[in-house]
């Protein structure tokens, strides 16, 4: 049986590890190699690295950090932040990543997931989501640039044809709980498995291994963390022990 | 250490495949001119993508034959994730394509009710390794030793005769469970034959 994955996220720029609170604030949190390589030993499923740098230096340090944490992690890497073309996301994929995450670039234009998965296989094609909640029973709507832009499109609807146009998961961020330390957004969760049979790694709002469970049992396949784990404060390895306490499928 | 020959098949994650044999000590090349496939010992054939697009990039390039000859004589060979499914008959991902016909079986499509793409980790044997597929052979061909993992009904993770060594997983991304099935791998494929010890 498919175990549920726990996987921790590195925001990366210029070359390093920083963190913020919903994308602001950023501060240095350290190197990415030794970091991966630590979350690897502590149990971790699978890393998402997100490229958060503002400039095309930033970009190209980037590929230096994916060919850098290749070299020393042995799980699957999925790595995002800034992708606007299939050949960005190709050569992100020669550099050692995995699986490549598309945001704003797919909402300006579909059609890239489409052409993407079409030269890479859809298995390696993410679609990253920030929704935020609507006025109640109103919905979510898609974000994007750190939540500065409001783009209209009904978080759900995008969902529901992200499989048509050849995506093999999605990494659904809640833009309210993102930071908050206060769950993930499991009604997010909820109406999104009821669109679609694909993959989904719910992020934004982790505090614990409760948290963790209610959004596994919300329809998420995979859940995702960032500060948890930043600051040593606990491991995928430790997580997942409560996991498997409350009868969810872990790898030991 | 052994030299290992990966088929560069484009754009799959060969990075990944490169740096696990590295950690091995390994020493890597990464080629797709079929001389130096057919002049390598260790060949791995790596997939990720399309069954249909695989084989039209094998056949253009003349690999498909190399590789079905370097089988034959039971030199080492290691496919993985869609590189096992290219040495199947066919499958349903591109209907009308013939594959490298090595595996007597037919690729098929998990079941409309089961989470697809398979993305994550599951059991094989007494350890759990990484898959990333939507399309899978349903259960061991004659002729072959195989190991079955189980998603909306059982599947061929692994399989094995000879020399060749076929998974559905990615060993390359499967910790360090993973590379010891890199590791077995290689020194099964020595032990097999101490005639032709290829190091």
């Amino acid at each position: 049986m498919l175990c549920s994955r726990v996987i921790p996220c590195l925001d990366i720029d210029n070359g390093r590890v920083v963190k913020g609170v919903k994308f602001a604030n950023m501060r240095d949190a350290g190197d990415p190699v030794e970091q991966a390589t630590r979350y690897e030993r502590e149990g971790a499923d699978e890393l998402v690295m997100l490229d958060v740098s503002a400039t095309i230096g930033g970009r190209e340090t980037a590929l230096d950090t994916v060919r850098a944490v290749r070299r020393v992690l042995s799980i699957p890497m999925c790595v995002g932040g800034g992708v606007r073309t299939p050949e960005h996301a190709i050569a992100l994929l020669r550099a050692g990543a995995d699986k490549v995450g598309v945001n704003s670039a797919a909402l300006e234009n579909p059609s890239i997931l489409t052409e993407l998965a079409s030269r890479v296989g859809a298995q390696c094609v993410v679609l990253s989501i920030d929704a935020a909640r609507l006025a109640e029973g109103n919905g979510w709507q898609v974000v994007s640039r750190a939540g500065t832009h409001q783009t209209g499109v009904d978080a759900i609807a995008w969902v529901a044809r992200a499989e048509s146009m050849g995506v093999g998961e999605i990494l659904l961020t809640s833009f309210d709980q993102d930071g908050t330390r206060t769950g993930y957004d499991t009604q997010l969760l909820r109406e999104v498995r009821r669109v679609t049979t694909l993959p989904i790694i719910a992020s934004g709002g982790a505090d614990n291994a409760q948290h963790m469970i209610d959004a596994l049992r919300a329809g998420a396949d995979a859940v995702l963390a960032a500060s948890i784990f930043h600051d040593n404060e606990t491991t995928p390895d430790a997580i997942k022990e409560e996991l498997a306490a409350s009868g969810i499928e872990v790898r030991a | 250490m052994s030299d290992i020959t990966i088929i560069d098949t484009g754009i799959a994650n060969t990075a990944s495949v490169f740096a696990a044999f590295e950690r091995l000590g390994c020493s890597v090349t990464l080629t797709r001119d079929p001389q130096r496939v057919s002049e390598a010992s260790f060949v791995v054939l790596p997939g990720v993508g399309q069954f249909g697009e695989g084989m039209r990039s094998l056949r253009a390039s003349g690999l498909d034959r190399v590789i079905v000859e370097h089988i034959k004589q039971d030199r080492p060979l290691l496919g993985i994730c869609l590189g096992l499914q290219l040495l199947c008959v066919g499958s349903a991902e591109s209907p009308g394509i013939e594959g490298l016909g090595v595996i007597d079986a037919m690729v098929t499509r998990f079941p409309a009710t089961i989470r697809t793409p398979q993305h994550g980790w599951n059991r094989v044997g007494n350890g759990y390794a990484y898959f990333s597929n939507s399309y899978r052979v349903g259960s061991i061909p004659d002729g072959w030793d195989g190991e079955l993992s189980e998603h909306g009904g059982v599947f061929v993770a692994s399989l094995r005769r000879g020399r060749t060594y076929a998974c559905q997983f990615h060993p390359e991304l499967s910790g360090a469970w993973g590379a010891g099935v890199l590791r077995s791998w290689i020194d099964n494929a020595k032990e097999a034959s101490p005639c032709c010890a290829v190091e």
